[in-house]
C-alpha cells in the first residue's frame, strides 16, 4: 500500500480530531460514530492491523474506511510531521481494499455507475449538458475558459440551478466562456477518493485528451472537487491547465468592477467546501465576493475557514451516504452551527455542499430559519441592473 | 454474552455498543508498551444514568468495568486485562457550571482538557486551570484520577488537590456526592470540614469507582505569560537552582528539560520557568527576582539565561504543549513512554545521570522532563525514550530500559506516578503492610465482586 511505512507512526493521540482552539471534535466522522475508531488516529491503527492480519476486511472496517469524508482537518490539525498525507493514507487503504474486491456496496455502485454510464446518477450521457438548454452559453471552442460543470452540477436539480446562476452570472459579466455540454466526463476526483485508482486514470486520461484537443487552456470549475482533481491530480498526469475555481473567477471580475452589485440584505454566512478550503487553501476568494455586496451583512460560524465542519458530503459520501443520517449527521450539525450564529442565508460554494446542506435543514426542521444559496445564486439576485 | 450485549443496546443504544473486531483491536491498546488485551464490549455512555445502569448490570453478571478517558497515561491503564466493557466516557463532555466568583467548575466525566481550556477563552477569559501538556483529548476525570500535574502545579500542588468535588457511580451502580456538593448545592470543597473522602477514589485508577462529574478549582488567569530559560551544564546545580527559584514564590511552572538531540541542547540541563502577570511592572518584577535569585550561579558561571528565539517560546507557551507529544516521533516511530516516578528534587542529579546511563546502555534516544510540584516539595522525574513502533526489538529494549528505571527510582526513594500493573506489584510490596492492609480494606468493601478495573491495584 502506498504511504504503508507511515501507519506506524500514528500516536493515536488525537490532536487530530479537533478544531484549533480544542472547542468542538471536528472529524466528522468521529464526531458522528463517537468510537475512537472512526476518528483519523483509529483509521490509521487499523489500516495497519488490516495490512498486519489482525483484522478482517469486514463491512465494519469499511464503514471505518469509507465513513472519512476526506475534508482534511486532521491534516490540518494533526501535531506530526506526516499529517500532510493522513487523506492520502485513508485513499490508499481504500485503493487497497478496491483491489481487495471487498468494499461496501453503495461504494461498489458509485463506481460501477461511473464506468458504465458515465455519471453517479446512472444517467444517459446524452443529458449531461441538459441543463445548459435555453441558456447563453456555447459549446466550447476557442474561448478564454472552458467552464466545467461537473457531475452535480449536470445531473442534479440543485446542482442544475446553481450551474445555470453560474452561467448567467458569467455571460451578464461579458466572459467568454464555453462549456463541454454531453461531451463533458466526470473529472474522477471521488472515484479517486473512493480509491478506484484506475477508473480515475482513465476518466483523468480522457479528460486531459480532450482538453488537449480542444485547445483548453484555463478552466474554470463548478465544483471545487473537479478543481482539486484538476490542479492536484491532473499535472502529474500532463494536464497542464490553469484552474480556477469559480469564486476564484467571480472576485477577479468584481475587483475589476465586471461585476457589481445592487443590494443583497440579508444575514449571511459562508461554509467553507473542504475542497476549496482546506485543500486548496481557499478561503478568501468566496468572501471577497460576498463583501462586496451592498446590503450583505456577512458573519463567521466559529467552525470556519480551517476549522470549518465538513458537510458530509465529501470523500464520496454525498454518493454513497455512508456517514449520513441521524441528529449527529454532519450536514445537521453544520446547519445549527450556522443557525447558532445567527445566519439567515447559509452561503456556499459547492454544489455537493448545497445539496447535504439544505438536506440538513429539512432534518432539523429550519427550513422557516435559514436557506441554503451558492454564491453564484447570490451574486446573481445581487446583480445591479 | 449475547445478552450483556443486548442489555448494553437497551442501556445506551445500539450505535454505542460494539463487540466487533476493529474496536475489540483497538480498545484492547494503547500507544504505550503494554501488552493488549481486547474489551469483550465497548460502551458509550452518554449519562450518568447510563453508567450506573452498565455498573450495574457488570455488578450482577461478574464483568470487569473499565473507565477511559483518552487512554493516553502509556501505561496501559485503559488495557482491559481481564476482558468486559470498556466505558469510553468522552460522550460525557459537558461543562455544567462555572462558578465565576467562586472560581470553580463542574464538568462531566469525559470531559477533554482542550475543551475546558477552549470554554474559559471564549466565556471566562479570567480563569484557568491547571493544563497537563498531555494532548487535549485526554479527559479531566482521569487526569484527577492519576494525580496529573499542570501549569500550575508549582503554585498549587497535584491537579488531584485541585478538585473541589467528585461524583461517582460506585462498583454496586449507587452514585456518591463526595465533599461540599454531598450535602449543599456548591462544589467549592471536596473535604474540609468533612472527612475527605475524596481519597476512596482519586489514585485509584478507576478500581473504586466511575467519575461522572469532578469540581475543580480555577484560578486567575494574569493577562500576561512570559518563559525563560535557565541553563546548566551540571545536574549537580538543578536541586540548589529549584530551591532558589521556588523561594521567590514568582513563578507559574518549573519545568526542567535535558535532551541530546538536537545538538544545541546537548549535555545541558535547561530550567524553563514561567511567569504571569497583569501589568508589565508585575512581570518584570518578578522576572527580577527569579533573576536575581539566581545571581550567584551566573556569577560563578555554574550557568545562566539562554535566549529563547520565537518559534521555541511560542512552543513553550503553547497550553497544551503539542510538542510534548511529537517527541513520540523523534525515531520516526510513533511511539514514546516513560516511568515518571514523584521524587525529591535533590534526587535531580541521581536521575538525570541514571538515564543517561540507561540511554546508552539500550541504544535509546531520551528526552528527560522534570515538573516542579508546589514549592519544591517533589517533582516529577520522566525517563522518556522514544521508539518505533514497527521496531520490536527497539520496543523490548525501551521496556527494559524503563524496568530499570522504576527499579532506581523506587530505590532512590521515589513512588511509581500512573504506575504500570508491574509497578503497582512493586509499590504493594515495598508498602507499609498496614497501609497495604488500609488499601486492601478499602477496595473489597467498594468493590466487593472486583469488578472494577481489574489487575489494577490488586493486592498480592
Ligand atoms: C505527550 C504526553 C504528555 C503528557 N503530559 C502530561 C502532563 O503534563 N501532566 C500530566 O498529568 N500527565 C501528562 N501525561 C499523561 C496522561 O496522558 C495524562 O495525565 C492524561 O490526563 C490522562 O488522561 P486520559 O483521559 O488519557 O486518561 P486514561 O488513560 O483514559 O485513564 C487514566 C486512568 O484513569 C481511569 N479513568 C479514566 N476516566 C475515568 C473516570 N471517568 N472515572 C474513573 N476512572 C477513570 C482509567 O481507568 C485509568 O486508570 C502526558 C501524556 C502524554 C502522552
Ligand atoms: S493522526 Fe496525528 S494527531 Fe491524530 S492520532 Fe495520529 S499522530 Fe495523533
Ligand atoms: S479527512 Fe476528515 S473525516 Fe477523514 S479522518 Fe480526517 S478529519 Fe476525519
Amino acid at each position: 500500500m502506498r504511504h504503508e511505512e507511515i501507519l506506524h507512526r500514528c500516536f493515536r493521540c488525537g490532536w487530530c480530531k479537533f478544531t484549533s482552539d480544542y472547542s468542538e471534535f471536528n472529524c466528522p466522522s468521529y464526531r458522528k460514530f463517537r468510537f475512537d475508531t472512526f476518528a483519523p488516529g483509529g483509521r490509521m491503527w487499523l489500516i495497519r492491523a488490516w495490512l498486519n492480519g489482525d483484522i478482517p476486511n469486514s463491512a465494519r472496517y469499511q464503514e471505518i474506511l469509507y465513513s472519512c469524508a476526506t475534508c482534511g482537518s486532521c491534516v490540518e490539525h494533526c501535531a506530526f510531521s506526516f499529517r500532510d498525507d493522513l487523506v492520502e493514507i485513508f485513499i490508499s487503504a481504500r485503493e487497497e481494499m478496491v483491489n481487495d474486491g471487498r468494499i461496501p456496496p453503495p461504494v461498489r455502485d458509485f463506481l460501477k455507475s461511473i464506468n458504465v454510464h458515465g455519471n453517479p446518477f446512472k444517467a444517459p450521457e446524452g443529458e449531461r449538458g441538459a441543463w445548459a438548454e435555453g441558456m447563453p452559453v456555447e459549446p466550447y471552442s476557442d474561448q478564454d475558459y472552458l467552464l466545467y460543470i461537473g457531475c452535480v452540477g449536470s445531473y442534479d436539480e440543485r446542482g442544475k440551478k446553481i450551474a445555470k446562476a453560474l452561467a448567467r452570472l458569467l455571460s451578464r459579466a461579458g466572459v467568454s466562456f464555453g462549456i463541454l455540454g454531453d461531451r463533458e466526463l466526470c473529472d474522477g476526483n471521488e472515484v479517486r477518493a473512493l480509491g478506484e485508482t484506475g477508473l480515475f486514470r482513465f476518466l483523468a486520461e480522457s479528460n486531459i485528451r480532450m482538453f488537449r484537443e480542444l485547445g483548453v487552456r484555463k478552466i474554470v470549475t463548478l465544483d471545487p472537487h473537479a478543481y482539486n482533481a484538476f490542479r492536484r491530480e491532473y499535472p502529474g498526469m500532463g494536464g497542464d491547465f490553469e484552474v480556477l475555481h469559480y469564486t476564484q473567477l467571480l472576485s477577479m471580475l468584481v475587483s475589476q468592477g465586471s461585476l457589481s452589485f445592487s443590494g443583497f440584505r440579508e444575514r449571511v454566512v459562508f461554509h467553507d467546501p473542504c475542497y476549496l478550503g482546506r485543500h486548496s487553501g481557499e478561503y478568501e476568494a468566496p468572501r471577497e465576493i460576498l463583501d462586496s455586496i451592498p446590503g450583505l451583512e456577512r458573519i463567521e460560524m466559529r467552525q470556519s475557514r480551517e476549522n470549518a465542519f465538513c458537510c458530509g458530503g465529501g470523500g464520496g459520501n454525498f454518493f454513497t451516504d455512508i456517514l449520513g443520517g441521524g441528529e449527529e449527521s454532519p450536514n445537521r450539525i453544520r446547519i445549527r452551527q450556522a443557525v447558532a450564529a445567527g445566519a439567515q442565508v447559509l452561503a456556499v460554494a459547492c454544489c455537493q455542499c448545497a445539496k447535504m446542506l439544505e438536506d440538513g435543514i429539512k432534518g432539523e426542521n429550519l427550513e422557516d430559519r435559514i436557506r441554503v444559496l451558492d454564491i453564484a445564486e447570490i451574486a446573481l439576485t445581487a446583480l445591479k441592473g | 454474552m449475547e445478552d450483556i450485549k443486548r442489555r448494553l443496546c437497551d442501556i445506551v443504544g445500539e450505535r454505542f455498543v460494539s463487540d466487533r473486531a476493529e474496536e475489540l483491536f483497538f480498545y484492547g491498546r494503547d500507544p504505550g508498551l503494554m501488552p493488549p488485551h481486547s474489551p469483550d464490549f465497548v460502551a458509550l455512555p452518554g449519562t450518568v444514568e447510563e453508567v450506573r445502569e452498565i455498573v450495574k448490570l457488570a455488578f450482577r453478571e461478574g464483568v470487569p468495568v473499565v473507565p477511559m478517558g483518552a487512554g493516553m497515561t502509556l501505561t496501559g491503564l485503559c488495557i482491559p486485562r481481564k476482558g468486559g466493557i470498556v466505558l469510553d466516557m468522552k460522550r460525557m463532555n459537558r461543562i455544567l457550571e462555572v462558578n465565576d466568583r467562586a472560581r470553580y467548575t463542574i464538568v462531566e466525566g469525559g470531559t477533554p482538557t482542550g475543551a475546558l481550556k477552549a470554554y474559559l477563552d471564549a466565556h471566562h477569559p479570567r480563569l484557568r486551570f491547571s493544563i497537563p501538556d498531555s494532548p487535549a483529548a485526554t479527559t479531566i476525570a482521569a487526569n484527577v484520577m492519576i494525580h496529573g500535574q499542570g501549569r500550575l502545579t508549582q503554585q498549587y500542588g497535584f491537579n488531584s488537590d485541585m478538585v473541589t468535588g467528585l461524583e461517582v457511580v460506585l462498583p454496586t451502580g449507587d452514585v456518591a456526592r463526595i465533599g461540599s456538593c454531598s450535602l449543599s448545592p456548591d462544589w467549592f470543597s471536596k473535604g474540609a470540614p468533612l472527612p475527605d473522602l475524596s481519597g476512596l477514589f482519586l489514585g485509584w485508577l478507576g478500581t473504586t469507582g466511575v467519575i461522572t462529574k469532578v469540581g475543580l478549582k480555577l484560578y486567575p488567569r494574569k493577562k500576561m505569560r512570559e518563559v525563560e530559560i535557565f541553563i546548566t551544564d551540571s545536574p549537580d546545580f538543578i536541586p540548589d537552582i529549584i530551591y532558589e527559584i521556588t523561594h521567590t514564590e514568582m513563578t507559574e511552572d518549573i519545568n526542567i528539560f535535558a535532551q541530546p538531540l538536537p545538538l544545541i541542547f546537548k549535555d545541558n540541563h535547561h530550567v524553563v520557568v514561567y511567569f504571569t502577570g497583569d501589568t508589565d511592572e508585575e512581570l518584570e518584577f518578578k522576572k527580577k527576582s527569579v533573576f536575581h535569585a539566581l545571581d550567584r550561579f551566573i556569577k560563578n558561571k555554574d550557568g545562566g539565561f539562554m535566549t529563547v528565539g520565537p518559534g521555541m517560546k511560542q512552543s513553550l507557551l503553547d497550553m497544551p504543549q503539542r510538542s510534548a507529544s511529537t517527541f513520540a516521533d523523534v525515531t520516526k516511530g510513533g511511539g514514546f513512554e516513560y516511568s515518571g516516578p514523584i521524587i525529591l528534587v535533590e534526587k535531580y542529579p541521581q536521575c538525570s545521570r541514571k538515564l543517561d546511563e540507561l540511554a546508552e546502555k539500550y541504544d535509546l534516544k531520551y528526552h528527560a522532563t522534570a515538573r516542579i510540584i508546589g514549592r519544591g516539595h517533589a517533582m516529577m522525574f520522566a525517563f522518556s525514550f522514544t521508539f518505533n513502533r514497527a521496531d520490536e526489538d527497539m520496543m523490548d529494549r525501551v521496556r527494559a530500559a524503563l524496568r530499570e528505571a522504576s527499579e532506581f527510582a523506587l530505590s532512590a526513594g521515589g513512588v511509581f506516578w500512573k504506575p504500570t500493573v508491574d509497578e503497582q506489584r512493586r509499590l504493594l510490596q515495598a508498602m507499609d503492610p498496614v497501609t497495604r492492609r488500609l488499601m486492601q480494606m478499602i477496595k473489597r468493601n467498594l468493590d466487593p465482586s472486583g469488578i472494577m478495573n481489574p489487575g489494577n491495584w490488586e493486592v498480592p
